[in-house]
């Protein structure tokens, strides 16, 4: 019975499985990576999963493209989680691109990409302005 | 009059604000500004005493600005005790008018535009206070007068000023948005109006056990009214320009608070609920703890404006009792109290003012001799002082006599022993004071703070201007011996309210 | 004609700015540039304040984008609740346009002037399209674009400090992980009902009733929107996004973009999840509540010891944000009532005490409290803006705060809930505390230069003015906010049956008598 359980809830939901590990993983770099670049990396990660998230429960096995070809029974995935995966894919392009973009920005103004050496950095602004 | 008198009480609470930005508006004109000031006194007086045939006659001429929230709006109604309240705080303000300008001038103060201008708002917000016809009005207007009167404790804009400001601020701000916002909102929920009606409207709307704890938001919340242990305030705005302490800290603000507290109890609770549940009981023993402890406290003080606060503090606890005693004798000595010991108390502050224009002295134990060069202010001192302590034939006699009798009245004898001993308390704080400016002689040498006034023979008073308010104020004290009769029937419908009778069908609109 | 356009007023209410933002660019020149925010965002806020008139009898106006029928299309669904919130994000936007041209000149490298008045486009462009929206994957979608334009303008912020860069990128990572969590929770309510129309997944959800996907949509639908309305304790990224951005950014982003954040948050946890089931209603019970009440102290007191007056300022927004959670999650409609009027209020005070400080810093290069002493005297008209913003803050009476005060003790005395009534008005005393410190300095201290400062521009007075001037009416006149709070309130509610649940309710409160 035990067997039974476990064969259907891990194999049957494989795709949720990996996108958990696979979110983990991305959330775990982002929190604890010194380096903002890793950081973005992780982001990305992240996302990716929930991507394939959804477009794993938008597929249908054995179900083709969805192009109309006059067959009423003819199985296809359904397009629109692909479809929003695609918004999603930009924005998140474009958050990856923001993001490196300040990193270099950072890197011009601090001269490093580290986290702690930023953190001290900005204490030592703080100590100065408040003296 | 021929003003209709929903707008003859807009023009009573907006002249004075009138008359704010005219001040401001003559910045750099000093006379112009003091005539404003003057002239916006005298005028708010005349509009006020307007009122009072019609409110003696029985009339409750009322106004109604706008709704703020559903079914609460800005409302006046003029009944007995905002009548006056009202003519209390606008008729002194002619008088300290008169004194802040001797004052003012006489110590060279910095920044005497903002001063005139807050004391004017400040003003404004009280004749808001008297003739509020709801409990939102009246902490609208509560509200605005804690806040307008802060720039004027911080005056000084020295370390001591802004410490005193801070405690003056926190306290009443704190007090009243932490308690009284509380007891209003709560009232509201439970009784459905907030409307000020002879007799209550918390009766059989508010389970009996926890009325006191509704009474209790509301006396601690009306900080103003300086019931112990939330006083500090008062001692702390001592740091303000004595004007201030004379007309908003002996007067406007104190007497707003006090009578805040007759209103809570006259019109929100009903002294028949108060006296049927005894739920002002725990209240009545507060304030005569707050009576004998701040007039002990007052006897340490060698600070002559400390000295007063305290004894206002113990002054205004006497009204708090009154109402407390929940008899129809305990309000009638209560509202009484209100303008004998505004009379009594402001002569007293503004002695103290002219003490210090004309010597910078403000400890007690500097004074010796100095009724002798300053004979006016030390007269008009004595008499302001007996009429606190209560003697005929001064104001104060009545008052006490009053509250003594609603505290018989009410079965508490006890407390009669605690007037009597207060008395003798106000005795022992006050006329001290008087007998060493007159019989102890002067010391030889100045102590060091006064070091540069050197101490001469021959009369040498203070400008005209700070020493004839209090003159003026000293023989109002003894007219109103005579006059009590008139302030008597003024809050008889009040204090004697007969549901059948007339004083009942007249508050209806 | 003109009924023509307004037929289309709530797509073109979005459309205009989104297509002004690439003109500023093409344009290239500043002035404008700034020519076409300003004009941009005045026809939304025009559009704006003829939907709210249009809306708030309680009359729903659904529009279809581009004519494709929902579910399948996506539907603009405007009722008073998102009108209100458009009327404030759209008339803010064009008070702060005004107030932009002098402010940015201080703190802005002329050559990305463009740049600011693009990416503040687009970003008026996401809040309003975030609020306008029936659909739920359009509201990520919008969201991410005011998200990313507001990364943007807080970075701009590096020309004064470079301290903005590091304050928007940690924005940006905090951000990007709420959305994706928004985006999960939108994915699993997809799975469960294949909508992403909000009044059809209403109804499919009420149809299907409690399930754990539904829980787990809402956990993370919660925490992701949490994070975006920085909900003590996700509200990390804002002190530092407060503080270094530029000042008129700061004015935008503390009246507009938590504001949004928490109308999208009232949408999700009435319109679509509704209350039939505990768990959401625990949820709001057992951890809002107590959270809101941390925040209304913890950040109160953090914002008491701050040194510059913009991170202070950020500081009491958290506090302010957990009033505005503390009355939704009473659910009871005096509750809601006092949330959403104090969405709007708040908008308004924080909008004038940001706009203030931005003068301060155009005329004295700082937001240091201790670099303002005597200022009062020196700009006397940003001062007394200041003070009289701060009051509201505070909750005096003839304020906007006070009225936001008064609904909110109410609602908690309504529910018998005595304690939070007090913690309330305890909390708004440490608010007496911090602006009080301020005022102190402002105008009992000796000035700290001995050369005169000028005054601030009119420019940057008159916006502020009118901020302060809307904050003090509606302090006095409340019947706009009042009704429409409590419309908004009243649709909110019956789109849920929240009365049937404080009974299946498990810890929460009995209800008022």
């Amino acid at each position: 019975m035990f067997d039974d359980f476990s064969s259907s809830f891990i194999i049957q939901h494989y795709n949720y499985w990996m996108v958990i590990v696979l979110m983990m993983v991305g959330l775990y770099i982002v929190v604890s990576r010194g380096n903002l670049v890793k950081k973005i990396v992780g982001l990305n990660l992240f996302q990716t999963a929930v991507f394939m998230l959804y477009i794993s429960v938008g597929k249908i096995i054995g179900g083709t493209a969805p192009i109309l070809t006059g067959n009423p029974d003819e199985v296809y995935s359904n397009p629109l989680p692909h479809v929003l995966i695609l918004t999603a894919i930009v924005v998140g392009v474009a958050t990856t691109a923001l993001g490196l973009a300040l990193i270099v920005r950072i890197n011009e103004r601090y001269g490093t990409i580290e986290e702690d050496e930023i953190a001290d950095i900005e204490q030592e602004i703080d100590r100065q302005e408040s003296a | 009059m021929d003003m209709s008198p929903s707008f003859a009480i807009s023009l009573a609470v907006l002249l004075p604000l009138i008359g704010t930005v005219l001040i401001g508006m003559s910045d750099r004109r000093p006379n112009q500004r003091e005539a404003v000031s003057i002239l916006t006194s005298i005028a708010l007086f005349y509009v006020v005493a307007g009122f009072l045939p019609d409110v003696m006659s029985g009339a409750r001429p009322s106004a109604t600005w706008f709704e703020v929230l559903p079914s609460l709006s800005l409302a006046f109604e003029i009944e007995p005790l905002g009548m006056l309240f009202a003519l209390v705080a606008s008729g002194l303000w002619i008088v300290t008018a008169l004194y802040c300008i001797g004052y003012m001038r006489g110590n060279k103060e910095s920044h005497q535009t903002r001063f005139y201008m807050c004391f004017a708002l400040a003003i404004s917000a009280a004749i808001g206070i008297a003739f509020a016809a709801n409990m939102f009005t009246l902490f609208i207007f509560y509200e605005v007068l804690t806040i307008s009167t802060y720039p004027l404790v911080a005056h000084k804009q020295n370390e001591a000023a802004k410490s005193g400001a801070r405690t003056y601020l926190g306290i009443l701000i704190g007090t009243s948005i932490g308690f009284q916002l509380i007891a209003i909102i709560w009232t509201w929920i439970l009784a459905g109006t907030l409307d000020f009606k002879l007799g209550g409207i918390l009766a059989g709307k508010i389970d009996p056990t926890i009325l006191p704890v509704l009474l209790g938001l509301y006396a601690f919340g009306i900080g103003k009214a300086a019931l112990m242990p939330f006083h500090r305030w008062l001692p702390a705005a001592m740091v303000a320009p004595t004007p201030v302490s004379a007309l908003l800290h002996a007067v406007a603000v104190v007497k707003a608070g006090v009578f805040t507290m007759l209103k809570v109890g006259v019109y929100i609770f009903g002294i028949d609920l108060l006296a049927v549940t005894q739920a002002s009981d725990w209240l009545m023993w507060l304030a005569a703890a707050s009576i004998l402890i701040a007039s002990t406290i007052a006897l340490t003080k060698d600070n002559l404006k400390a000295r007063l606060a305290y004894s206002t503090v113990s002054q205004l606890s006497y009204i708090t009792l009154g109402m407390a005693l929940a008899t129809s004798l305990g309000v009638m000595g209560g509202a009484m109290h209100i303008a004998m010991h505004a009379m009594g108390k402001i002569t007293l502050f503004m002695c103290a003012g002219a003490i210090y224009v004309a010597t910078h002295k403000t400890e007690i134990s500097d004074m010796d001799g100095l009724g002798r060069i300053m004979p006016f202010t030390f007269g008009a001192f004595l008499i302001g002082a007996l009429s606190i302590i209560g003697l005929p034939p001064l104001g104060g006699a009545w008052s006490k006599w009053y509250l003594m009798l609603g505290a018989a009245d009410a079965g508490h004898q006890i407390m009669i022993v605690v007037f009597m001993v207060s008395s003798l308390l106000n005795v022992a704080y006050l006329l001290p004071i008087v007998a060493r400016a007159f019989f102890v002689p002067a010391p030889r040498f100045a102590s060091a703070g006064a070091a540069a006034v050197p101490v001469r023979g021959g009369i040498q008073e203070a400008p005209i201007l700070c020493v004839l308010p209090p003159v003026i104020t000293a023989i109002g004290c003894l007219l109103l011996f005579f006059y009590a009769g008139e302030i008597y029937s003024l809050i008889y419908p009040v204090a004697f309210p007969d549901p059948s009778s007339a004083a009942v069908q007249s508050l209806a609109p | 004609m003109l009924s023509a356009i307004l037929a289309h007023a709530p797509a073109l209410q979005t459309v205009v700015p989104l297509i002004a933002a690439p003109l500023c660019v093409l344009f290239g020149r500043r002035h404008l540039a700034w020519a076409i925010t300003l004009a941009a965002s005045l026809i939304s806020a025009l559009f704006a304040a003829y939907l709210l008139a249009q809306t708030l009898d309680g009359s729903v106006i659904s529009y279809e984008l581009g004519g494709w029928a929902p579910p399948l299309g996506i539907e603009y669904r405007i009722d008073a609740v998102n009108a209100f919130v458009l009327f404030i994000v759209a008339s803010v936007g064009a008070l702060v346009a005004l107030y932009a041209r002098e402010s940015i000149e201080q703190e802005i490298d002329p050559a990305l002037h463009v740049y600011f008045y693009t990416a503040f486009l687009l970003c008026l462009t996401g809040l309003l399209g975030v609020t306008i929206t029936g659909d739920a994957f359009n509201v990520f979608v919008f969201l991410e674009i005011s998200s990313l334009s507001t990364y943007t303008l807080v970075a701009l912020g590096a020309g004064r400090d470079q301290r903005a860069l590091t304050a928007a990128y940690n924005y940006l990572i905090m951000g990007t992980i709420g959305a994706t969590f928004f985006v999960i929770g939108i994915g699993f309510l997809y799975m469960l009902t294949g909508t992403l129309n909000m009044a059809d997944l209403a109804e499919r959800i009420a149809a299907l009733g409690d399930n754990r996907t539904l829980r787990i949509a809402f956990v993370f639908i919660f925490v992701g929107i949490g994070l975006k309305l920085a909900m003590f304790p996700l509200h990390l990224w804002l002190p530092n996004a407060y503080s270094y951005a530029p000042s008129v950014v700061s004015v935008f982003l503390a009246a507009t973009a938590t504001k949004v954040a928490v109308y999208v948050m009232l949408r999700f946890l009435f319109t679509v999840f509704g209350f039939d089931y505990g768990f959401q209603a625990a949820t709001l019970q057992t951890i809002v509540v107590p959270l809101a009440v941390i925040a209304m102290f913890a950040s109160s007191i953090v914002a008491i010891f701050q040194s510059d007056l913009k991170r202070m300022l950020a500081y009491s927004s958290v506090a302010q944000i957990g009033y505005i959670l503390l009355g939704i999650s009473l659910l009871n409609k005096p509750g809601l009532t006092a949330g959403i009027i104090h969405l709007f209020n708040h908008a308004v005070i924080k909008g004038a005490l940001f706009m203030a400080v931005g003068a301060f810093v155009y005329r004295i290069g700082s937001s240091r409290i201790e670099d303002l002493r005597g200022i009062g005297k020196q700009m006397p008209w940003m001062a007394a803006a200041f003070v009289a913003a701060g009051l509201g803050l505070i909750g005096v009476p003839l304020t906007a705060g006070f009225i936001s005060k008064w609904y909110l003790i109410q609602a908690t005395l309504d529910e018998g809930a005595w304690w939070l009534a007090l913690l309330i008005v305890g909390s708004s005393l440490l608010a007496v505390i911090y602006v009080w410190r301020v005022v102190e300095a402002m105008y009992l201290a000796a000035p700290v230069q001995d050369a005169p400062v000028k005054k601030a521009p009119w420019s940057m007075i008159v916006p502020t003015w009118i901020m302060v001037l809307a904050s003090l009416y509606f302090g006095i006149n409340t019947e706009l906010t009042g009704k429409a709070a409590s419309t908004a309130a009243d649709l909110l509610i019956q789109a849920t049956q929240i009365e049937k649940a404080p009974e299946t309710v498990p810890g929460a409160p009995a209800a008022g008598e």
